[in-house]
């Protein structure tokens, strides 16, 4: 019982920092209509940038500073927003899929970064020895898991009440005019670039906090932990959740973290061991169909907030769309 | 400087500028980023694969053609793969993007391709495992032809191969009625509509040479290099920036941006080491997008 509590503990602050990687997308994507194909790589720069920050002196490796974490995750948030921003300065002004081969770049490119930068990110072996909240309580699993669960549970709140606010703001609404509207919200004086390099950056910000988290939970961050599969997990849980609501970013990251580890237990009970690795691509083929499949049937997601588009829409459409619970 | 990285820039640069022509004629026609592209080259290339271990499991052991590694089982191996990767193709969009194309947003076709991308490369991760696999363990001994460079005979026949699949889909865009409507589609759509154009054929016309070329470039990697699962999503970045540096829409100019972005990281190889040569073709979409957004050949959007 008290070890069944401990994962349960375990489980759901790997989802809530997943849910936060969500949030963050949801900004950028649910709101404002940005397509990130690269968010392994805005994560893995706050999991770097808060490791270099904290962890003690190396004298293999730059950075080493020992300072504190929550120092750690304040300067992972500033480098991810400003990678986010310099990334949307670039691409924004230009045609809207252009941002997603331009993060996919990103991601490739932070992906090299850690694997071959062995001076700066410690190559493929990683940084280990980054402190972790209430690290003391490690010897005991179960208070250990409940006390970085409620850390975690904090953090998540914290950003997702303040996103809640920004959507609800005037800013908020300005992002959303400019996804459903773009020439209207323009001819209305919004500079369109201007509010959506924001927007990528706040996203950014947040990925970088999460990658942050999730670096100081585990203690030791390596290049595999950001490797595509990450955008595509946190993408099924935006779609799943539904675009445009922080609260189905929440559940929905819950839910496909929920699926992903039970397929996982399910494919290591009907496989044999020398199978795994195999049995593992079929989980991902599995969730590749599945994201596909809610495109076409139900794009809405759980929560979803349906981009309205009244001029080009049959009015028989608009009549029979869904009503939305959205944010 | 070895002036050997211009052979190896070159044949960098057919297969992504083979790869790049289908990222090119997606995005100009249908309007979207395909990024299952890369995964059309890793499925044609096993089943090129599969075919010449059938022929080789029925026909028993052929000899290559002197002075090449392979045989007549590869070429016709080759021709079935392009005819399954240009199915495959028209498969994906009849079941997914076609549908979704209908419903109206581009980007959610993207965002599709991005799923279809890793299902697509879990199958065969799943079927073929990650374990690389050749068409042919042989050892080429390259040929000297001065100023330093060497060349193996394979490398010269796919170079050739390329330069008349490049000739030969610059020519069925320019002579045929075909490539007019494709191109025509490409300009303005609406238009192409009213004038009646049959968009669906152009649709379907664009799939299958994309699909095709993808498995021609999976096919040479897998000759020159190996074979993987991961072959084609690792061409991707260097694909579509090759695509966006020629200029959405121009063939030549896919070709091109290839040969420029093949050429740019085997050069950088001997500067700065192979371990970063994927940041290249990064450096040169960014450069791009900041200097010329349209790239050599395009065209501003009307």
């Amino acid at each position: 019982m008290m070890d069944l509590l401990g994962y349960g503990a375990f489980f759901l602050t790997t989802a809530l920092i997943f849910s936060l990687v969500t949030l963050g997308l949801n900004l950028q994507w649910g709101l404002t209509g940005l397509f990130n194909v690269g968010l392994a790589g805005f994560v893995a720069i706050g999991a770097y940038t808060s490791a270099l920050l904290t962890t003690p002196d190396d004298a293999a490796r730059l950075g080493g500073f020992g300072l504190p974490i929550l120092v750690g995750w304040a300067g992972a948030m500033v480098v991810g927003g400003i990678a986010a921003a310099l990334t949307g300065m670039a691409t924004l002004r230009l045609r809207s899929d252009y941002l997603a081969i331009t993060t996919f770049g990103v991601a490739v490119v932070v992906q090299l970064v850690a694997l071959n930068a062995q001076k700066l990110t410690g190559g493929p072996f990683g940084i280990g020895f980054i402190p972790r909240p209430f690290g003391s309580l490690a010897e005991t699993p179960l208070l250990f898991n409940l006390s970085n669960l409620a850390v975690v549970s904090v953090v998540t709140l914290i950003a997702y009440l303040a996103l809640e606010h920004l959507s609800r703001s005037p800013w908020g609404r300005v992002l959303k005019a400019l996804r459903e509207d773009e020439r209207a919200a323009i001819s209305l004086g919004k500079s369109a670039r201007f509010y959506r390099v924001q927007a990528f950056a706040v996203g950014g910000a947040i990925m970088a906090l999460a990658g942050a988290l999730q670096a100081h939970f585990t203690g030791f961050i390596a290049p595999d932990n950001y490797l595509p599969i990450l955008t595509f997990q946190v993408w099924v849980m935006l779609i799943v959740g539904g675009s445009g609501s922080n609260l189905g970013a929440v559940i929905g990251s819950i839910l496909v973290w929920a699926i992903w580890a039970g397929s996982g237990t399910l494919t290591s009970i009907l496989f044999p061991p020398e199978q795994q690795a195999r049995a593992a691509a079929l989980q991902i083929a599995a969730i590749g169909v599945m994201l596909c499949v809610i495109l076409l049937i139900r794009p809405n997601g759980l929560f979803g907030d349906r981009p309205r588009r009244p001029r080009f829409s049959k009015r028989a459409k608009v009549a029979a769309g869904e009503s939305s619970s959205g944010s | 400087m070895s002036l050997q990285f211009v052979v190896d820039g070159l044949l960098t640069g057919s297969m992504i500028g083979l790869g790049a022509i289908g990222v090119t004629l997606t995005y100009s026609i249908l309007r979207f980023s395909n990024f299952a592209h890369g995964d059309f080259m890793a499925w044609g290339t096993y089943a090129t694969l599969a075919v010449v271990s059938a022929i080789g499991a029925m026909v028993g052991k052929v000899a290559p053609i002197a002075p090449l590694s392979f045989g007549w089982p590869l070429i016709v191996a080759l021709v079935v793969g392009m005819a399954f990767t240009a199915l495959l193709a028209l498969l994906l969009d009849r079941v997914l993007f076609s549908r979704l194309r209908s419903q109206g947003q581009a980007i959610i076709v993207v965002m599709a391709s991005f799923g279809a991308s890793m299902a697509l490369r879990s199958l065969l991760e799943f079927t073929f495992t990650s374990r690389p696999t050749y068409f042919s363990r042989a050892i080429q001994i390259a040929m000297p032809v001065g100023f330093g460079i060497r060349i193996t005979p394979d490398q010269i026949a796919l170079l050739l191969l390329t330069a008349v699949l490049v000739l030969g889909v610059h020519l069925l865009m320019t002579r045929t009625q075909t490539g007019r409507s494709m191109q025509a589609l490409s300009q303005n759509a609406a238009l192409a509509r009213i004038v009646g154009i049959d968009v669906a054929s152009v649709v379907r016309v664009t799939w299958v040479i994309g699909g095709a070329l993808a498995c021609v470039a999976g096919v040479m990697i897998g000759i020159l290099v190996q074979i993987r699962p991961f072959m084609g999503f690792d061409m991707l970045l260097p694909m579509f920036a090759a695509a966006i540096l020629g200029g959405i829409g121009s063939i030549p100019g896919a070709v091109l941006g290839g040969l420029i972005i093949g050429l740019a990281e085997a050069g950088a190889v001997q500067l700065i080491g192979a371990e970063w040569r994927a940041a290249v073709s990064f450096i040169i979409l960014m450069a791009v997008l900041f200097v010329r957004p349209i790239g050599l050949f395009g065209v501003r959007e009307r």
